[in-house]
């Protein structure tokens, strides 16, 4: 579960709405089927929605550590099939980038949104490639991942090569988000990708190398009717093992539903069900631009097989709020954090009003 | 002493002050109007095209092919491209005005041209409840509901490039100017429900931040194909601005015309007031005023005449201007910015400078008197208030000549900035080489009647009175010749171009039923065209294609029109005028229409490339026509060629003959329903008769505005003739009581003093007659072809002239004769002992 996803989940809200009896259902999200490679890294574009989402941390030959985001979305609106012009707009692409740089204390972050056509947008089906006018993310036959995003005042050249195979989600990738079984995604992710590659901030073009996640996700119905927002964390730890664990709260805060998945070094992946995960906030920061507070400092628990085990999660930097109201979003907080023993991502996602669906 | 003066005569002026205030109003008035209506025109392009940096527009209404999008949106140099449906649509139920329909992709018009959507658009919020891909939706300015007459939430049924689709509408567009009917849909439902299919009529970019605008505009025009073509704001703003710019600086310059008329207004007041007053002048130079203190009072008060009057017309042609946009909206009636209600701004600048010219005009009118004055001899001036000019002078014709030869020289002179300016400063130069010559006519034609052996003494008189004081006659006379001349010139012109117009009607217009489809983007296709031929009562049918095609990006688009033509015998199908040449084997021959070759500088005999069916094609121009329907320029060709080029083989228009006995009515009714339902409605029918009819009404509404101007001209050269009587005749009382004494009866008076207006006028109207069709010649030969790119035969509106003349020579008399009643009615013995 991701934060921009919110700004996607409502984009695709709006879209998919429209009563035209013409357009061919979306199918639901079942348990069953197990993921099958590199189909799966492909899109699904029968599917209301899905997502490639890139987070990770930086270090350049200054040493300085960066956080960074990179996403696309893809979402099929209800168009009737029947137009043939090329224009029709079957397939919506949309794609966000941020930079968490601790010098700058804010977010760096840009996007790009367009319907799918004319090879200016696109989201193949059978291996990831994705084409968002100047940004792309592509999977190559060697398995590796290459990205290109670039902001008014960043860019971003990586290569992502896999260490370890990919970690399906929930029951082998059927990830429930709600009470409903259909409340459900398709989910499988990707930890301790190893980054190389450069980033443009500053005028300034800089290599770095880094450690990443990807997050894969494809669903037609996600969430209850009663959310408001998410927290969601992911951590690559330093043992080689990797940290999953989300949970959606109502408009009183508790969680309706919550779950993750811890995987060992060159183990099999451990789902986590729904008591098994705990937020506690050790920390909160307000925003003086919006005003919303965020618990920035998390410590979470996790009841696995062998034990509860607890992670202090702690923000590169507190400011670290995307305010994208002006260009029709939402406001959230996503930033890279950090914990003793690993790095990885938060996302808090409904915090100064709640999410509209 | 001004003041005594003017509380003396409060008259005179009054009428100077309101013959400067008429002036200044009509410039300033024509002038505010423009402007409003050319900022209201550059709101409306800017409304359409949105805010793009640059624009790639098709050259007809068919567009281009949709692959050049992709190839622009990935330019160097280009950050968005926003590909564009453009098509004029007008509701199904009938509303009277067509609105611009377009279809946009939101995504990419809310970067490129953010004013075209109705909400911001990006990432998550769309801010309404409906999808904005939604293919039902539109939303529509608040003038394309208002023309509509739709509210949101309701749905509209629209027409477009002769298909119908019907629409829910949504929120409304609040990023269109005032005024502007404008409706957006999304580019895949534009495309799919009006039959657009990969095509596109406009590509909106914008250009990256840190772009060269030369260098992509360079990368742009090179991958172009030739239906397609770079529009930048610079460029249209040029366009809109020569769409109304001849028009423009026409009605300017007529409004000029007036307030030089009151300039001569002034200049007849003053001098008469000046001859009056001449023995009080030397009275105080003979006190010890020095000379130059006499001309700075008489330079007062002119300026005082000129400030007063102007501000008077400042106000006046404010209140002229709202008027008048509201009662003929931003053209005057001229037809060029159709529909549109611009608002009235003032502007301190233009009524700073119409005041000054005011002010100018009004000081120069007082100028020559001043001077004048000045010079006199006290001890003479002291005895006299006569002519000071010595009879026996004879009137040199030199600087009149002068004057004259340098106005024609100035009509041989090309446009200036596409502008005949030399032709108005022609006119100018005519002008006051008439008025300068005048003093010199009336004498060449009063000498002969010197002459008479044995005239009645009234007659005796009159001739005496107007060989003795030259200098009064010509003040009287120069008001006349100029309002008479300028007023003879603008009469001419329109009835010539009138007649022009009526016998070209007759010339293009000889069947007996035209059809036309109302949208210019659909057509007849070819089982359209064989039902309508074998429909009753049609004898001959011919069809005709008319599209437009954007030649050079700064010009407004010009007319192409494909119809049956024998290249043989192009003149039996089109006006030709002058040679027609047939083109040399395997070349396409296009027939240009007057103005297209005036305005591209095409000759008969030349080559040129024209792009036709997306490929730029050589043409060769076989003739030349007339024509006043598109000023802009058309250009003929066959229809078997541009069938055969384009492969567009509908057509939009058809001239039909009927067979013979058979009704037009009962033809019309079968020819509309030969037709498919959908065109049916599509189709209006006209009848040369009635066509003749609107473009003659049309061609006078668009005058209207000169005719208007030229009344007022001429009322304020009327007033100034009764004025300068009026005065001299009452200054006149002394003369008239010594002829009493030495035995001239009151009605022998007053027979003289008609004969004098009736003389005074006759030479005025002489001199102004041959004045003013001299002039109407430089309008005719210079100005018109300059600034609208057509010609036409002189044709004299004798009537109108007639009665003119004879209504001036009247009016003259007549206000002799009222001012002559109150001066002779006084004794005698009062009249003669006053000042004595």
């Amino acid at each position: 579960m991701r934060p921009a996803v919110q700004r996607l989940l409502a984009l695709a809200a709006i879209l998919t709405t429209a009563a035209t009896p013409a357009v061919p259902p979306y199918p639901p999200v079942r348990p069953g089927p197990a993921l099958s490679f590199p189909v799966d890294h492909g899109a699904h574009p029968q599917f209301r929605t899905e997502w490639w989402y890139v987070t990770g941390w930086l270090r350049g030959a200054d040493r300085q550590e960066l956080g960074f985001q990179v996403t696309f979305f893809r979402t099929r609106p209800a168009v009737d099939p029947a137009n043939p012009s090329a224009f029709a707009p079957r397939q919506i692409l949309f794609a966000h980038a941020a930079l968490s740089d601790p010098t700058v204390k804010h977010l760096l972050h840009d996007q790009r949104i367009a319907r799918a056509g004319f090879g200016l947008a696109q989201a193949a089906v059978g291996d990831t490639d994705l084409t968002l006018q100047d940004w792309t993310l592509q999977r190559g036959p060697d398995g590796r991942y290459r990205t290109h995003v670039a902001g008014h005042d960043f860019a971003l050249d990586l290569t992502l090569a896999p260490t370890q195979p990919p970690l399906p989600q929930g029951l082998a990738g059927y990830s429930q988000k709600g009470p409903k079984p259909q409340q459900a995604s398709y989910y499988y992710s990707v930890p301790h990708l190893m980054v190389t590659g450069t980033v443009l901030r500053n005028g300034h073009r800089a290599p770095v190398t880094g450690e990443a996640w990807l997050d894969r996700e494809w669903s037609s119905t996600l969430l209850d009717p009663t959310a408001v927002g998410w927290d969601w964390v992911g951590l690559n730890l330093q043992d080689g093992a990797a940290l999953t664990a989300f949970q959606i709260r109502d408009a009183g805060g508790r969680a309706i539903w919550s779950g993750g998945s811890y995987r060992p070094a060159g183990g099999v992946p451990e789902p986590l069900g729904r008591a098994a995960v705990t937020f506690a906030t050790d920390r909160r920061w307000r925003s003086p631009r919006t005003g919303a507070d965020y618990p920035v400092a998390r410590t979470l628990t996790l009841t696995l097989k062998s034990g509860p085990r607890r992670w202090r999660l702690t923000p590169m930097f507190d400011d670290q709020e995307l305010d994208s109201r002006r260009a029709g979003g939402p406001v959230y907080w996503e930033g890279a954090v950090s914990a003793p023993d690993g790095r990885g991502y938060l996302e808090l996602t409904g915090y100064l009003t709640p999410l509209k669906m | 002493m001004i003041a005594g003066e003017w509380r003396a005569r409060p008259g005179r002026v009054v009428l100077a002050i309101l013959a400067i205030a008429v002036g200044v109003a009509l410039g300033f008035a024509v002038h505010l109007v423009n402007r409003s209506a050319l900022d209201e025109f550059g709101r409306a392009l800017q409304a359409v095209n949105g805010d793009a940096d640059l624009q790639v527009h098709s050259v007809s209404a068919a567009g281009f092919a949709e692959g050049l999008y992709p190839i622009l949106a990935r330019l160097d140099g280009v950050a968005v491209a926003s590909p564009v449906v453009e098509l004029d649509a007008r509701g199904a139920d009938g509303a009277a005005r067509d609105i611009t329909l377009l279809g946009v992709d939101i995504l990419r018009a809310a970067q490129a041209t953010p004013s075209l959507i109705a909400s911001p658009v990006s990432g998550a919020a769309f801010g309404s409840q409906a999808s904005p891909f939604d293919a039902d939706t539109i939303s529509l300015s608040r003038a394309a509901l208002a023309a509509l007459g739709r509210r949101a939430g309701e749905s509209v049924t629209l027409t477009a490039a002769g298909r119908t689709a019907t629409f829910r509408i949504a929120g409304p567009l609040a990023g269109a100017g005032e005024g502007q009917g404008l409706g957006v849909v999304d580019i895949a439902a534009a495309q799919w429900r009006f039959g657009q299919l990969g095509r596109l009529q406009r590509i909106d970019l914008k250009l990256a931040p840190a772009a060269n605008r030369e260098a992509v505009e360079a990368a742009v025009s090179w991958v172009l194909p030739a239906d397609a073509e770079l529009v930048t704001a610079h460029n249209a703003a040029q366009r809109s601005d020569s769409l109304s710019r001849a028009y423009r600086v026409n009605l300017e310059m007529l409004s000029m015309v007036a307030l030089l008329t009151g300039g001569f207004l002034v200049y007849s007041a003053q001098s008469l007031s000046v001859t009056l007053r001449r023995p009080q002048f030397a009275l105080v130079r003979v006190l010890g005023v020095a000379r130059r203190g006499l001309l700075t009072q008489l330079f007062i008060e002119g300026a005082t005449v000129g400030v007063g009057g102007a501000a008077l017309g400042i106000a006046l042609g404010f209140g002229l201007a709202g008027l008048a946009l509201r009662l003929l909206g931003g053209d005057l009636g001229g037809g060029v910015f159709a529909g549109s209600h611009p608002h009235l701004a003032f502007a301190p600048i233009a009524a700073a400078v119409f005041m000054g010219l005011g002010v100018a005009v009004a000081l120069a009118g007082s100028l020559l008197p001043a001077l004048e004055a000045g010079r006199a001899q006290p001890a003479i001036a002291l005895k006299t208030a006569g002519d000071v000019i010595d009879p026996e002078r004879r009137p040199s014709p030199a600087l009149g000549a002068g004057l004259l030869g340098a106005g024609a020289a100035a009509a041989l002179a090309p446009p200036i900035l596409g502008l005949p300016l030399a032709g108005y400063a022609a006119m100018a130069l005519m002008l006051a080489g008439g008025v300068a010559a005048t003093p010199w006519l009336a004498r060449r034609l009063l000498a002969p009647l010197r002459h008479l052996s044995r005239p009645a003494p009234p007659l005796a008189l009159a001739i005496a009175r107007l060989w003795g004081a030259p200098g009064q006659a010509a003040v009287a006379l120069c008001g006349i010749v100029a309002s008479v001349s300028l007023m003879v010139a603008m009469a001419t012109m329109v009835s010539s171009f009138r007649g022009s117009v009526e016998s070209w009607l007759t010339q293009i217009l000889p069947s007996d039923v035209y059809l036309r489809l109302d949208s210019a983007d659909a057509g007849l296709d070819r089982a359209a065209q064989r039902a309508l031929a074998a429909a009753p009562g049609v004898a001959h049918i011919s069809f005709r294609r008319t599209t437009l095609l954007r030649l050079r990006a700064d010009r407004p688009p010009v007319a192409l029109t494909a119809t049956a033509i024998d290249a043989a015998h192009p003149e039996r199908t089109l006006p030709i005028l002058g040679r027609t040449r047939a083109a040399p084997a395997g070349a396409v021959p296009v027939w240009l229409s007057e103005p297209m070759a005036r305005l591209y500088d095409r000759r008969v005999g030349d080559t040129f490339p024209l792009a036709l069916g997306g490929v730029a094609r050589p043409v060769f121009v076989a003739g030349i026509w007339r024509d006043y329907a598109r000023q802009f320029g058309a250009i003929a060709i066959t229809d078997t060629d541009y069938t055969r080029l384009t492969g567009d083989a509908g057509r939009g228009e058809a001239a039909i003959d009927l067979k013979p006995g058979a009704a037009p009515a009962a033809v019309m009714r079968a020819l509309r329903e030969t037709l498919p339902p959908g065109l049916a409605t599509e189709v209006s029918f006209a009848q040369p008769r009635q066509i003749r009819a609107i473009a003659l009404r049309l061609f006078d509404r668009s005058f209207a505005a000169t005719y208007a101007l030229e009344a007022i001209a001429i009322g304020i050269g009327l007033s100034g003739v009764a004025a300068t009587f009026s005065a001299q005749t009452l200054a006149r009382a002394k003369e008239f009581g010594m002829l009493r004494h030495i035995g001239v009866r009151r009605g022998q008076l007053l027979t003289m003093l008609a004969i004098e207006g009736a003389l005074l006028g006759a030479v005025g109207v002489a001199a102004g007659l041959s004045l003013g069709v001299t002039m109407s010649q430089v309008l005719i030969h210079v100005i018109n072809p300059q600034s609208f790119n057509w010609t036409m035969e002189t044709r004299l509106p004798w009537l109108l002239l007639g009665s003119l003349a004879m209504a001036l020579i009247a009016a003259a008399a007549g206000t002799a004769v009222l001012s002559g009643r109150s001066a002779t009615a006084a004794s005698a013995v009062n009249a003669v002992r006053e000042d004595w």
